[in-house]
């Protein structure tokens, strides 16, 4: 019923991307996949407390978008934000204490998976609103144009958060007043059991920026690719003062809703068909492995540096004090 | 001393602040061409232009949305909400944003902002139009709540709130607005935090707030002249509250009255009796009194809203029965 609709692969020749840029994406990626899939462990293991939601899946979608913003740029998350935290280039070692309540966490153990936050490169927040995002990246924007800078603010949100009243009230503000601020769907089929379409009105999200007058556009978003290119078009728009854009990326969320869901309402056979045809990261290994803009050992190498750099990030999670109770009374006021 | 209106003095702490700081601008409706409502932002984008003093769509959750990012990314937005009553639209972005930001994130960065919430009892505005709802937000941590009774606190509180690192309530009484009061001349702001003791007195502590306070010193014109003595707090900031003036006071005095016009139940006078209860009950010779306003919606008719106002003589005669 939810299976994520087949979309062509992004057809521009690979030697149009530098090695830089070839190596971001997979070290992105890869990144936030091993990210995740330790922070489910340690989350059934139990040293990982709260609600954790997972993004593997989608990485292509965070890491496509990132590659063309600055640090200035910013970005407001979801309540499933580790990948884009980490494609904005937080530090993994602060994010994992974060995660574990621990003081050295990036918000000091205040805030856990749901309101993972590091305004240092310009993330202004996880979000436990769903919805909660819109009118702020709106006002970041704002903020950018006032201030005279070619910035540009990022709202990423999934497909049920666009039934949010919010987001009428941002894309229409953003569109009336040329705010340059990108309206990023991560339309990963699901809000949380539901699935997209019983609860929408429109076969795609991208359809409603005709309504406010902003264009819209559908990429798959499990090419990291095509992602990278719709996204470049965008953010180039809003940085040239054009306005504002909703760009929808057609993804699949993997896991389920959060970690330790049962995942009743759909079959395991479905996920497994959408993993082994879309899963954005054997997808790009074939692709650059077969134009030859990468070899085998540049990947392993790549995947080899970001089990390091997860393991020390592991390891100063652990081995960091939690806070002390006195803290609780700490940064209510500046 | 000058004398000028409330809202002129609201007006003058604007163009001040703006004045000397270009992060600080204003949004809501009707407020650059209409100067808003209640006159309190006339000739602003004259001064200022309309970048800075905006006329938004009537969106009120992203207006204080867009302040907060806004905020986040290096301005100081005042956002206005038109009428106190239609921050229920926007209160995800009040209590679950605006005011959990810097705790919650670990104090990566404040949300330094001013909601500005004209509320009260006027004109026979009814049930969505003139409710006094400051109770809310000083049930959540992370704001601060200012709530001026006249025009010299109006706009050195309004500067203080600007200026203030934390998002700032700030309420303003729609009755107040063409009140005239004398306002220095000079420089200057009203500290947040701060109560003040409008009059000391021995019998009794009459603690008030906003455009009650003002009935409140008719009542203690008239008590005065029975005898009895009143000692007059004017809160001017209801979160964080000041305990120690009013603990200080009552003290002195032994006995506590509280007035403000919103509902009793559930009000800025619950959480003063409560701490009086909790830290000075000792010190009591009376049981606290408190005079709000009953336990329904605002009506509209003349002699149902009459029967609902807070008087001075409701104030008087509830300072009386503890004596
Ligand atoms: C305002 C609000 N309503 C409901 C929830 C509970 N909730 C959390 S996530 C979620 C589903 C969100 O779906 P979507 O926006 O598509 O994002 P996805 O989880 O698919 O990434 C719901 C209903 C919430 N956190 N906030």
């Amino acid at each position: 019923m939810c299976a994520m609709p087949v979309r062509k692969e992004a057809t521009l020749p690979l030697a149009r991307y530098d090695k830089e840029t070839l190596k971001f994406f997979y070290e992105t990626m890869v990144k936030i996949r091993n990210f995740e899939l330790t922070v489910e462990k340690f989350f059934f293991d139990g040293e990982i407390p709260g609600f954790v939601h997972l993004y593997i899946g989608e990485e292509a979608t965070a890491t496509g978008v990132m590659a063309n913003l600055r640090k200035t740029d910013y970005i407001q998350s979801t309540h499933r934000g580790h990948g884009h935290t980490i494609a904005k280039g937080a530090d993994l070692k602060h994010m994992m204490a974060e995660l574990f309540g621990k003081s050295t966490g990036s918000c000091k153990g205040k805030g856990g998976s749901m309101h993972i936050a590091d305004f240092s490169v310009g993330m202004l927040g996880a979000n436990g609103i769903v919805g909660g995002g819109f009118t702020m990246a709106t006002g970041a924007a704002l903020a950018q144009k006032m201030q005279k800078t070619d910035g540009v603010a990022v709202a990423f949100f999934g497909d049920g958060a666009s039934n949010r009243g919010t987001f009428h009230e941002a894309a229409n503000m953003a569109a009336a007043w040329k705010l340059p601020v990108i309206f990023l769907c991560e339309n990963n089929q699901w809000a949380s059991t539901t699935p997209y379409r019983t609860t929408t009105s429109v076969d795609d999200i991208a359809d409603r920026a005709q309504g406010y007058g902003m264009p819209g556009v559908i990429v798959d978003g499990n090419d990291v690719f095509a992602v990278y290119e719709a996204a470049k078009e965008l953010i180039e728009r809003a940085r040239r003062g054009e306005g504002p854009a909703i760009l929808e990326c057609k993804t699949y969320r993997i896991k389920g809703h959060f970690v330790g869901d049962p995942e009743m309402y759909r079959t395991k056979e479905e996920v497994q068909k959408v993993l082994e045809e879309t899963d954005p990261i054997p997808r790009f290994e074939a692709r650059v492995l077969k134009a030859k803009a990468m070899t085998k050992k540049e990947l392993e190498t790549i995947r080899t540096r970001v089990e390091k750099e997860l393991a020390e990030a592991l390891e100063f999670a652990r081995t960091s004090p939690e806070p002390e109770v006195s803290a609780l009374y700490e940064g209510l006021y500046v | 001393m000058k004398t000028i209106t409330f809202s002129q003095a609201t007006l003058e702490a604007m163009q001040e602040e703006m004045a000397r700081d270009e992060r600080v601008f204003v949004m809501g409706e009707d407020i650059a061409r209409q100067g808003g409502i209640f006159g309190q932002f006339k000739g602003l984008p004259a001064q200022f232009g309309t970048g800075r003093v905006m006329d938004t769509p009537i969106s009120e959750t992203a207006i204080v949305g867009a302040c907060i990012g806004a905020a986040l990314a290096g301005m100081r937005p005042v956002a206005d909400m038109h009428f106190a009553d239609f921050a229920g639209v926007c209160f995800d972005e009040i209590y679950n944003q605006m005011a959990k930001i810097y705790y919650m994130f670990g104090g990566q960065k404040p949300v330094s902002m001013v909601l500005r919430a004209p509320d009260g009892l006027v004109n026979q505005a009814a049930a969505q139009h003139s409710q006094s709802l400051e109770a809310f937000f000083c049930h959540i941590p992370g704001l601060k709540v200012v709530i001026p009774s006249n025009p010299a606190d109006a706009k050195g509180l309004l500067k203080a709130a600007i200026r203030d690192d934390n998002p700032v309530i700030y309420f303003e009484h729609k009755a107040l607005f063409s009140m005239k009061g004398e306002v220095p001349e000079e420089e200057y702001v009203t500290p947040i935090g701060k109560a003040k003791v409008v009059r000391e007195g021995k019998d009794v502590t009459l603690v008030s707030y906003s455009m009650t306070m003002n009935l409140a010193v008719k009542a203690a014109d008239m008590l005065e002249k029975e005898g009895i003595s009143v000692e007059l707090i004017d809160l001017r900031t209801i979160s964080p509250i000041d305990k120690e003036t009013i603990l200080n006071s009552v003290a002195k005095t032994s006995r506590l009255a509280i007035a403000h016009e919103a509902v009793k139940q559930g009000g800025v006078g619950a959480e003063i009796s409560a701490i009086v209860a909790e830290e000075a009950i000792d010190c009591l010779d009376a049981p606290i009194v408190r005079v709000g306003a009953p336990f329904t919606p605002v009506p509209f008719a003349r002699p149902l809203e009459q029967a609902y106002r807070i008087t001075p003589d409701k104030i008087a005669a509830a300072v009386r029965g503890m004596m």
